[in-house]
């Protein structure tokens, strides 16, 4: 992993993804380690991301490394102009490696192969978010003891939600069972479902919530959000549908975690957060775990 | 005299007859093949009656035999084009065109948010299916199929 970019899930094989998270669980027990003392990390932030950002730049400065960047392309150079690939091989004169999120995708494999130094990408449009993935399968494995043989239950919006496009393809080297449940407009691709036939995968899909829950081991919600929907109408039928509630989890499993990209909208009922299932919050400070060994493995100092 | 003109203009002593060109994109073929800028005799008909693709166009280019890797290209815009290999007056090979397994600068990815239509970039596509085509993005990851499939 040392010097290799990080643009894709794809990019990492399982036993690799494996490797990461046992050094995020190294680091949790032990988050103070001054690895980077002398290195410079860039966090480019094309569009404006302030809990992605926040998370990496505090990875990075939990390892005693020093973060230069910005946080919005309007007080850039970008706002003149300058192309993605001029912004890149500047940065990287001044930095040991680029963190970046762009608007557009396949920016961060474009970065890659012009730039000199690694660079992870953290989200680039509807595309990609591998750090998003890792700590998802960080939290999975924490909760849960282990990655393999899980039954995965996937809620709201999986027709454009990257997440969970990205943590299925991840989770799919494990043998894990998927209900997904969405209305009508936003199902699972069919592009996925063929993967996960092709590597014999059991799914089910479902319109309804209520009774679909109570044999999962992790409920993955996803906002529904207005604009991907064609119809007004079909957003005003579904809106309340996918909203997670308290009163739903009386006959789920007692290892059952609840986990959401964040940020949260409606989608989960503030009654939920005092439940010991909802596990959200946790799932955003595993994050700077994951982070952290994701940095330390591709600048070798781990 | 008859002759003389008519052999000037519709044959070749040596080189390549593109026949079976769909019409519409004779320019293309033209561009992706870089006649507009070889230097030997190239002649072209436009909007011939063929039975198979109503309009066709057909491409004579003088002394240049073209590799596999080269003609290859015009698969995306010519699927059906057959190629007649000429040396003194006779053809002496036929071949057809195939779809590699790569594209490369010659197609434009469908998705507007992608970045090669953004900034300065070589186009690099895997061929996922040829017929009918779909390309997959090496940026975006998205495909393009043929329906909006649209040459650079």
């Amino acid at each position: 992993m040392k010097n290799r970019s990080l643009v894709s899930i794809n990019d990492y094989s399982p036993a690799e993804i494996l490797e990461i998270l046992n050094l995020a669980a190294e680091f949790e027990k032990n988050p103070g380690q001054a690895l980077l003392t002398g290195y410079v990390v860039a966090t480019l932030f094309f569009e404006p991301s302030t809990r992605t950002r926040l998370s990496f730049e505090s990875a990075i400065n939990r390892l005693g490394g020093r973060v230069i960047g910005f946080s919005d392309s309007s007080s850039s150079s970008v706002s003149k102009g300058e192309s993605l690939k001029d912004t890149i091989l500047t940065v990287s004169n001044y930095s040991d490696l680029i963190v970046m999120r762009h608007p557009l995708e396949g920016s961060a494999q474009y970065a890659s192969e012009v730039s000199p130094v690694p660079i992870i990408n953290a989200g680039d449009g509807a595309h990609q978010h591998p750090t998003q993935t890792l700590l998802d399968l960080y939290s999975i494995r924490k909760t849960q003891g282990r990655l393999d043989n899980l039954k995965i239950c996937m809620v709201g919006d999986l027709k454009y939600g990257r997440t969970v496009h990205s943590l299925l393809i991840a989770m799919s080297a494990f043998q894990p069972l998927f209900t997904f449940i969405a209305p009508e407009e936003l199902k699972m691709p069919d592009e996925y479902k063929h993967l996960l036939d092709k590597k014999g995968i059991p799914y089910q899909e479902h319109r309804d919530i209520a009774d679909n829950l109570n044999d999962a081991d992790i409920i993955y919600m996803t906002r529904v959000q207005r604009e991907r929907f064609s119809d007004p109408l079909e957003y005003e039928k579904v809106k309340n549908v996918y909203i997670l509630r308290d009163s739903m989890l009386t006959n789920t499993k007692s290892n059952m975690r609840i986990l959401h990209p964040l940020p949260r909208v409606n989608e989960i009922n503030p009654d939920v957060d005092s439940n010991p299932k909802a596990y959200y919050f946790e799932q955003a400070l595993n994050g700077v775990y994951t982070r952290m060994a994701i940095i330390s493995k591709i600048l070798g100092v781990k | 005299m008859q002759d003389k003109k008519e052999l000037k203009v519709s044959a070749i002593r040596n080189g390549t007859v593109i026949d079976h060109i769909p019409s519409q994109n004779l320019f293309s073929v033209i561009n992706i093949l870089g006649l507009n800028k070889i230097g030997t005799q190239v002649t072209f008909g436009f909007n011939l009656e063929s039975k198979k693709l109503g309009k066709k166009a057909i491409i004579k280019v003088a002394d240049k035999f073209f590799e596999d890797d080269e003609i290859n290209k015009i698969s995306l815009v010519a699927p059906d084009a057959k190629l007649n290999i000429i040396r003194d007056y006779q053809v002496v090979k036929k071949r057809v065109v195939s779809v590699p397994d790569e594209i490369t600068a010659i197609a434009k990815c469908m998705n507007p948010k992608c970045i090669s239509n953004h900034e300065d970039i070589t186009t690099r596509f895997d061929v996922i299916q040829k017929k009918p085509i779909q390309l997959k993005c090496l940026y975006c990851e998205k495909i393009t199929d043929q329906h909006h499939l649209e040459i650079i």
